[in-house]
């Protein structure tokens, strides 16, 4: 931590221990807490004979003395990403189209919640499949094999899909309106937390083979997904999992997040998940119509 | 890992600004992490480092302004620092909280010449 002002620099540790940053000094807090060695923004700093207008950025009292200037930026990191996000979230709005980010570690059994999900919910309404995973296609070949159109998008070295891969995949597949999209993210429960990629929801899933600790220890992902699905229950008989605590862990990082508890494979609990999609294709489905009655009214006036 | 994502993105914003604003060196860049994001500023250091080699950032220091978490317990309605997203309440205990500082990462300002 820092000894001037209390920040830390990061939540890294290693054996529980803070990493040392080699760009944080002792030095006498400045305005801004950070800095190090500013470059020279006056004239110079080292002659005795020269009037040392200021070395640091706050203290830049000798403008026009340098070439150096303050340039205001004020933008998200991310904003680029979240533009594409809010173009995506819009055109699949128009259309009606429900859209869930499904995040989770790997091999928590999103494919097969998806090749379930799929094979009951497809009598009901068009559904569409976006596949995210560093390499190989077999998840795409999973989903295309249930009849459904699906998407493979590798990142490559990426850990995360970006609104863009998917503003592009959604240029490609055969959209059809009032319809279901579902995105499978690479398994990873850290950095898809940031990436808004223009869903509805973010769906959390979480199987029982895995810690009752997962919430408190990838906080960020709970605390952004709207709906935590509790997967592999079936296995409960033969595992010491405490499904009460995980729930109680998740509602630390997320108070209220509804969870349901299903087995993809066994078929317990899914219809919940289905009722919960059914209505929420709905309600898309509703309020894009409403949108075109009243762009149609608007525009006749 | 999604350091090298931001890190990129990071470059893309000053490059953006590089053409707009008609510099071509960056000597410091400006940033506000909230305390409660998922980024780590070693670790975005390191790649900021890497991706804007040969780029107008090259060699460009970055600052990162910690922003400390905060939040309203809805409980008690009383204003607490947090560090984490399953902090209770120091006042109350309770888990109601709603974030209202923390979750920033915005490019501030640039010194550029």
């Amino acid at each position: 931590m820092c000894t001037t002002c209390g920040c830390s620099v990061g939540q890294a540790r290693i054996n529980g221990k803070p990493i040392e940053s080699q760009q944080h000094p002792d030095k006498p807090l400045r305005f801004r807490p950070h800095t190090t060695q500013y470059f020279p923004t006056s004239a110079t700093a080292n002659s005795l004979e020269m009037l040392d207008f200021g070395t640091g950025i706050t203290e830049m009292h000798a403008s026009g003395m340098s070439q150096a200037r303050m340039i205001k930026i004020e933008r998200d990191i991310l904003d680029k990403n979240n533009e594409y996000a809010a173009r995506n979230r819009r055109r699949l709005a128009e259309r009606g189209i429900f859209a869930l980010n499904l995040v989770s570690s790997p091999g928590s059994g999103k494919t097969t919640l998806l090749v379930n999900t799929i094979q009951k919910l497809r009598d009901h309404f068009s559904i569409a499949v976006i596949e995210g995973d560093q390499q190989t296609d077999h998840d795409a070949a999973r989903i295309r094999a249930t009849g459904v159109p699906a998407i493979q998008i590798n990142t490559g070295k990426g850990c995360h899909l970006d609104a863009r891969m998917v503003a592009h995949a959604i240029e490609q597949l055969p959209l059809q309106d009032n319809s279901l999209l579902l995105i499978e993210n690479v398994g990873n429960l850290v950095c898809p937390s940031n990436f808004d990629l223009g869903e509805a929801h973010k769906v959390v899933i979480l199987s029982v083979t895995e810690g009752e600790d997962k919430p408190l220890k990838y906080p960020d992902m709970f605390h952004v997904a709207d709906l935590m699905l509790l997967n592999k229950c079936d296995l409960l008989p033969y595992l010491s999992f405490d499904t009460e605590l995980t729930i109680d862990y998740a509602h630390r990082i997320h108070p209220g997040l509804p969870v349901i508890s299903l087995s993809a494979t066994q078929g317990t609990g899914m219809h919940t998940w289905c009722d919960w999609i059914r209505t929420q294709c709905r309600r898309a489905a509703i309020a894009s119509e409403t949108h075109h009655n009243h762009s149609v009214t608007f525009e006749s006036i | 890992m999604h350091e090298l994502s931001l890190a990129e993105n990071l470059l893309q914003i000053i490059e953006d600004a590089a053409h707009e604003q008609q510099f071509t060196q960056v000597r410091t860049v400006f940033l506000e992490i909230g305390q409660l994001t998922c980024v780590e500023p070693e670790s975005l250091r390191f790649y900021f480092e890497i991706v804007t080699k040969d780029s107008v950032a090259q060699h460009a220091k970055l600052e990162i302004i910690e922003i400390a978490g905060q939040a309203l317990c809805k409980q008690c309605q009383q204003h607490l620092l947090i560090a984490t997203y399953y902090q209770t309440c120091s006042y109350c205990g309770s888990y109601e909280i709603k974030i209202t500082q923390g979750e920033e990462m915005r490019i501030k300002e640039l010194e550029v010449e």
